[in-house]
């Protein structure tokens, strides 16, 4: 197969090149394998161009069916509850009422109390090796720790958080004199901030590394302390790319999935206060895809699955905006 | 009056410089807590036995997670096997086209990938494998896990061919060599380092993954070697497990716990061993 196809590119052009041929009299047979071979590889060239050019498109159209196969299967959600889907106050599968609004509301709770708990720890990580310690053993440990903290898997750390973490805050609840449940929004955000530290953090390193030295050392000849030369130079020139770190970090905390499930609670009742269980959008999908019994109420699910995938991209794509604008300036 | 001033400033700088060591240090702490829990909970449980045999229902103690472990294996092999050449292919075709509209789209595609949350990537693979076959199936759940490994693998591939000098190429094509050879044999060699680093950083991400597998591999009590039927996996296991009510069922999520973190942690600090000493960066 391969090889009549060789000899066919071959011949149609040797007439072409057959007098070039005839002016070497020593071993026209060399002469029409190397030719033949080095037709076989413009072919293979060909197909490798193609075969690259194809792997692009096919990656742009997976985003694009990934987006495309959300939406489709939404449609029947969408068509049913229309926008009021998103502010609708009760999730009922049995009566076929599905408003979105108490997962949102858990969402952004847990995300964003988790981002307020992980935000001090992280910039405090940033700043130490960014800017006091960039160098040393002692550094290089804290930086691969820290690192090390993204790698381990979101089930081991909602598996220790129900064994370990549940129980500590069901107690300050007894204590504080809440409802004791244990499992709830409290629990989980403080789970995710754990989570979410290295993202904001190893971002906020590389920005800090970056401011030129002969800013800080302006404001060190103006007699400035360590601190005002943080403060007053270093967060104002780095804060676009501290703010696309804390924008990755809430990415993350907006999709976790496994760690969340385990220690929220999993009810569809809106959360009365950051104590109570409840549950988030990704946490609801993992929960109820499975035993989603009819068209509608997996339609909205996967309606939550979409606007989940819309609100990360969005605060990807911002986050990563700022950091390629803050690199190339 | 005024060295009472400075003296004020050193000592807010001192203070704020205590507070940022301080939490900083304070980041590790949970991380060290987990590490020691999970290895004082599930090293005991681990033998042999728990290795190679299968559970046991509810009520007998005892079982393993002999199914699991291969299931995660061969999930895991499936969706590299996916993931690699596709990945890097991509990653080639991003560093050879680097002003291309396409390369511009494409990496804009990856961009958006890589912040996909891992449970819509589970709901499109059941939209695309499980619906369509009929069930749930492990290649469906190596599917899903394959998509979340490509940006990994396509930005290290990319980030690493970039830095390579243009002469390396020039020297190739000045020696007649047509283009595939040039990519395959010179530059892909040249920085194969990095490629490799990057394929392991994704392995290493994807095998604690278990949202995307829950609606796809969807996890099996037996052993099973059927790409097309339903298979267990070490998360899946651990979640499965570790909600439910039963205390030996939570030993048994304990020990996988401890052998996936192990694994993890391993893949994790070998990647960056290597990466250390063939000084790449990624």
């Amino acid at each position: 197969m391969e090889s009549s196809v060789d000899t066919n590119l071959a011949t149609r052009p040797n007439d072409n090149l057959g007098r070039v041929v005839s002016l070497k009299p020593e071993g026209t047979v060399s002469t029409t394998k190397r030719i033949k071979r080095s037709f076989r590889q413009i072919r293979a060239e060909k197909v490798f161009r193609r075969t690259l050019i194809i792997v692009a498109l096919v990656m742009v159209a997976l985003v694009l069916g990934i987006m495309l196969t959300l939406v489709y299967e939404s449609t029947l959600s969408i068509k049913s509850s229309g926008i009021g889907y998103l502010w609708g106050k009760t999730w009922d599968p049995v009566r076929d009422i599905f408003g979105a609004y108490p997962f949102i509301l858990g969402t952004l709770l847990t995300s964003f109390l988790a981002l307020f708990i992980s935000i001090p720890f992280s910039f405090a990580v940033a700043v130490f090796l960014g800017e006091y310690y960039p160098e040393g053993w002692f550094s290089n440990l804290l930086k691969n720790t820290v690192e090390l903290i993204a790698a381990v898997p979101s089930v081991i750390y909602g598996f220790w958080a129900l064994a370990v973490l549940v129980p500590i805050v069901r107690s300050f609840e007894s204590k504080i004199g809440v409802e004791p449940v244990g499992l709830g929004i409290f629990s989980s955000a403080l789970i995710l901030a754990v989570m979410i530290i290295p993202y904001a953090a190893s971002l906020g390193r590389s920005m800090i590394h970056m401011v030129p030295s002969n800013l800080k050392e302006a404001a060190y000849s103006l007699g400035a302390t360590r601190w005002e030369v943080i403060r007053a130079v270093i967060f104002p020139y780095t804060k676009s790319g501290l703010f696309a770190g804390v924008l990755l970090s809430l990415g993350r905390a907006l999709g976790e999935t496994m760690a969340v499930t385990m220690v929220i609670g999993n009810t569809s009742l809106i959360p009365k206060s950051i104590f109570a269980p409840g549950n988030t959008m990704a946490s609801v999908i993992a929960n109820e895809f499975t035993e989603a019994d009819h068209p509608v109420y997996l339609s909205a699910l996967i309606e939550l699955g979409l606007v989940l995938f819309l609100v990360t991209v969005v605060i990807n794509m911002i986050g990563k905006k700022m950091v390629s604008r803050f690199t190339n300036e | 009056m005024a060295s009472n001033h400075v003296k004020y400033r050193i000592g807010k700088s001192t203070f704020f410089k205590g507070l940022t060591i301080l939490l900083a240090c304070a980041c590790v702490v949970p991380l060290i807590f987990i590490l020691i829990y999970i290895l004082q909970a599930g090293l005991t449980k681990i033998n042999w036995h728990f290795l190679t045999n299968l559970p046991k229902p509810v009520g007998e103690t005892g079982g393993g997670i002999a199914n699991a472990l291969l299931g995660s294996m061969i999930i895991i092999l499936v969706a590299s096997v996916i993931a690699i050449p596709f990945g890097i292919l991509c990653g080639i075709y991003l560093s050879e086209n680097k002003k291309s509209k396409l390369a511009y789209w494409s990496r804009l595609c990856v961009d958006i990938l890589q912040g996909v949350p891992s449970i819509v990537i589970g709901i499109v693979a059941y939209f695309w494998l499980v619906k369509p076959m009929g069930g749930f199936s492990a290649l469906s759940g190596s599917a899903a896990l394959a998509i979340m490994m490509l940006p990994i693998i396509i930005r290290s591939t990319e980030e690493t061919l970039k830095l390579l000098p243009d002469s390396l190429r020039e020297a190739g094509f000045a020696l007649g060599l047509p283009f595939h050879r040039v990519v395959l044999k010179v530059i892909v060699p040249c920085g194969i380092s990095g490629i490799l680093s990057g394929v392991m950083l994704s392995v290493a991400r994807i095998a604690g993954e278990t949202a995307p597998l829950l609606f796809t591999a969807f996890g099996n009590p037996y052993l099973s070697f059927n790409l097309l039927k339903p298979m267990q996996s070490l998360p899946l296991l651990i979640f499965n497990y570790a909600t439910s009510p039963y205390n030996d069922w939570h030993d048994l999520a304990w020990g996988a716990s401890c052998i996936l973190l192990i694994w993890v942690l391993a893949l994790n600090i070998f990647t960056k061993l290597m990466t250390r000493k063939w000084k790449v960066q990624l």
